[in-house]
C-alpha cells in the first residue's frame, strides 16, 4: 500500500480530509415518504477498519448500497480517493477499487467455488468472444494468471480444498468466506462487508476476526456492518452509529460503548447474544 | 461424464460422418433438418441457457439471416455462402438494436418483448416491407452454394456443409463456455446483482449474448436459405421459436451436449413416427410436463465441475 500512500501525496490529489479513502458528505436517500438515510457524513481512513452499527432498519445497508451504486443518493456526496462516485454504475465503482459482500449471501450457487472467485478477476482481464473461441496464447496466459490469482484468494480464506465444490454445497460459514474471496479477487482498496458474521457460530466468528486482521494487513481498508458486538469491538478502530437513518454517534469502540445515546438506542435495546 | 456416455458420444461422432453412405436421401434430409435445428438451438442456448435471458423470438434472428442471404443472393448475385458473415452481422446488429431498450427487463417481461419482436418480423415479412421480401410468397431462385468449385445440391452434400458447421459451432462454443466471456454469461444467469457487484458490466454482456446468439442464428438462416432455395415467412413462425426454446430447456439449459440430444429427439423422433403425426403435439405437451416435474434440469444437464481439479493443481505449479 506504500504506493497508494505516495499517490495520495501527489499534487493532483491533495487530500482534503486527512488521509480519508472514503468520504460521505451529507448523504440522503428517500424511498417514497421514508428517509432511509438522512444527512449522514463520515469518513473512512485509509488502512483502517470502520464499523457501521445500529438497530435493524437504521439504514446501514442502504448506505452500503449508495456507496456501491445500487442506489443513487437524493442528496450529498460520496468521494472515494477524493473523486466522486455518484452516478457511476456498480461495475465501474468496483473497478475504482471498492468490493463488497452481501448481507444475504449472493454467490453464484450452481458454479464452483473457483468460478465464483474468478468473477472477481473478470474486470482486470481483457479477452472477449474471439479470444475465448480461438484460445490465443494471450488469452491462455490471462486465464492461467486469473486462475492462479483466484486460487490464491481461495487459499487466503482457507477454502483451497473446496475449489471444485459448487457454491451451494458449501457450509454456511464457508459461503461467507467465499464471498470475501470473490470480493478480494477484484483487488480492492476498500472492502465493504455486510454482516460478515451473520449466521456464524462462535468459532467461525473467531476465525473471521482473524481473517479481517489479515485482510487489513494486506493494506485493504475495511468498512463493515455487524450486529455481533464482540466482533465489532475487537475488529474495528472506529464505529459509526446510525439510528432511523441519521448518524447519532461516531468514535472509538470505547467512546461508543460509553455514549449515552448509543446505549439508549442500541445497546440498551437488548444484547444480541 | 462416465465411460458409458463417453463411448456412446464417441460412437455417434465416429458414425455420423458416414451416415450418408448407408442412409437413404430422405433420412439424410431429416439429419440435415436436425443439424439446422441443432445450430439454432445452440445459438439460443447462449442466450437462454448460458445467460439465462428468456428469448422466445429467436426465429426473428433466423429470419433476418435467411432473408439477408436470400436478398443479397437474388438481387446482387452474391454467392450464397459469401453472405454467411453478412447475414450473421445483419441478424446480430438487428438483435442489438431491438434488445438495447429492453435489456434491463427480467424473465417473463423480456420473454413477452421477444415474442413481440418475433411476430413483428414475421408480419413485416408477410407484408413485404421495403418491397424486397416478396411478401407471403417469399423469395425463390436462391442459387446453389458452391464450395471450392463444388456445387452443393444433393442432401448428401448439404449434410457435410450443415454438420461441418455444427461441428465447428460445437468446437467454438465449448471453448467459449470455458472462457472469461462464457463465465460472465453464467454469472449473470446465476445472480445479476452479484455479477454487477463483482465488476461485470451486466448490460454489456446481456447485449453481447443476444448479439452473438442472433448472429449465429442468422448464419443458420443462410444455410437454410441455401438448402431450400426458397424461403417464405411461414418458416419463421412463433412455433419455430417455441420449438427452439423447448429444445434448449428439454436438453438442459447451458449444456451443449444436452441441446444436441434434444435436437435429435424433438426433430428426429416425429419423423420416425410419421403415422402418429397427429398426436405429435399431444406427446410434446406431455413430455414437457413430465420433464418439468421429474427432471427440470434437462435430459443431459451441463457438467458441473467444469474446471477439473487436475487443472487447478496444474495452475499452481510455478
Amino acid at each position: 500500500m506504500e504506493t497508494l500512500v505516495a499517490d495520495g501525496m501527489s499534487p493532483a490529489r491533495v487530500p482534503t480530509e486527512g488521509m480519508s479513502l472514503l468520504v460521505l458528505r451529507d448523504l440522503t436517500k428517500r424511498f417514497g415518504g421514508l428517509t432511509a438515510v438522512n444527512a449522514v457524513s463520515f469518513a473512512v481512513e485509509e488502512g483502517s477498519v470502520v464499523g457501521l452499527i445500529g438497530p435493524n432498519g437504521a439504514g446501514k445497508t442502504t448506505v452500503f448500497n449508495l456507496i456501491t451504486g445500487h442506489y443513487r443518493p437524493d442528496h450529498g456526496q460520496i468521494l472515494f480517493d477524493d473523486r466522486p462516485l455518484a452516478g457511476l454504475r456498480t461495475h465501474r465503482i468496483i473497478a475504482r477499487g471498492i468490493a463488497r459482500t452481501f448481507q444475504n449471501i449472493r454467490l453464484f450457487q450452481r458454479l464452483t467455488a473457483i468460478e465464483n472467485v474468478l468473477a472477481g478477476c473478470h474486470y482486470r482481464m481483457r479477452s472477449g468472444i474471439v479470444g475465448g473461441m480461438l484460445r490465443l496464447p494471450a488469452q491462455r496466459r490471462e486465464e492461467r494468471e486469473a486462475l492462479d490469482r483466484a486460487l490464491q484468494e481461495l487459499e487466503f480464506v482457507g477454502l483451497q480444498s473446496q475449489a471444485a465444490v459448487l457454491a451451494k454445497n458449501l457450509a454456511y460459514g464457508d459461503q461467507r468466506r467465499l464471498e470475501i474471496a470473490r470480493a478480494l479477487a477484484t483487488q480492492p482498496r476498500l472492502l465493504i462487508l455486510d454482516e460478515p458474521a451473520g449466521g456464524m457460530n462462535e468459532q467461525e466468528t473467531e476465525a473471521l476476526i482473524g481473517l479481517i486482521a489479515q485482510i487489513r494487513a494486506r493494506g485493504v481498508t475495511i468498512l463493515l456492518i455487524e450486529h455481533d458486538m464482540r466482533l465489532v469491538m475487537r475488529a474495528c478502530e472506529k464505529l459509526v452509529v446510525l439510528e432511523y437513518g441519521g448518524k447519532i454517534a461516531e468514535g472509538t469502540p470505547d467512546q461508543i460503548r460509553r455514549d449515552p445515546r448509543v446505549i439508549e438506542a442500541y445497546l440498551g435495546a437488548g444484547d444480541d447474544d | 461424464m462416465n465411460r458409458l456416455t463417453l463411448s456412446v458420444v464417441a460412437l455417434v461422432v465416429a458414425v455420423l460422418p458416414f451416415a450418408p453412405l448407408f442412409l437413404n436421401t430422405y433420412q439424410v434430409d431429416v439429419l440435415n433438418s436436425i443439424g439446422l435445428y441443432a445450430l439454432l438451438a445452440l445459438s439460443l442456448n447462449l442466450i437462454l441457457g448460458e445467460a439465462g435471458l428468456f428469448d422466445m423470438g429467436h426465429a426473428a434472428f433466423y429470419a433476418m439471416g435467411a432473408y439477408t442471404a436470400a436478398i443479397l443472393n437474388t438481387h446482387y448475385q452474391i454467392p450464397i455462402l459469401w453472405t454467411l458473415p453478412l447475414s450473421g452481422l445483419a441478424a446480430g446488429a438487428f438483435a442489438l438494436l431491438v434488445a438495447r431498450p429492453v435489456i434491463h427487463l427480467r424473465g417473463d417481461y423480456l420473454m413477452i418483448v421477444t415474442i413481440g419482436v418475433g411476430e413483428i418480423v414475421r408480419i413485416a415479412l408477410v407484408n413485404d416491407v421495403f418491397g424486397i421480401t416478396g411478401g407471403a410468397n417469399g423469395i425463390f431462385g436462391i442459387s446453389r452454394p458452391k464450395l471450392f468449385g463444388w456445387v452443393i445440391r444433393r442432401p448428401e452434400e448439404f449434410f457435410y456443409l450443415i454438420w461441418g458447421f455444427v461441428a465447428l459451432t460445437i468446437f467454438l462454443f465449448l471453448r467459449l463456455k470455458q472462457s472469461r466471456f462464457g463465465r460472465a454469461l453464467n454469472y449473470l444467469r446465476e445472480d445479476e446483482v452479484a455479477a454487477e457487484g463483482s465488476g461485470i458490466d451486466t448490460d454489456a454482456y446481456k447485449l453481447a449474448a443476444f448479439g452473438l446468439g442472433a448472429a449465429w442464428a442468422g448464419m443458420a438462416g443462410t444455410l437454410f436459405a441455401a438448402k431450400m432455395t426458397i424461403i417464405s415467412p411461414e418458416s419463421f413462425s412463433f412455433w419455430e421459436s417455441v420449438m427452439l426454446f423447448m429444445i434448449v430447456i428439454l436438453g438442459g439449459a447451458g449444456s451443449v451436449l444436452g441441446v444436441l440430444l434434444a435436437a435429435f429427439l424433438v426433430i428426429g423422433l416425429p419423423e420416425l413416427f410419421r403415422e402418429l403425426a397427429g398426436a405429435r403435439m399431444l406427446v410434446f405437451g406431455l413430455v414437457m410436463m413430465v420433464m418439468m416435474v421429474v427432471r427440470p434440469q434437462g435430459l443431459w444437464p451441463a457438467q458441473t465441475p467444469r474446471i477439473s481439479l487436475a487443472a487447478l493443481t496444474g495452475a499452481r505449479k510455478p
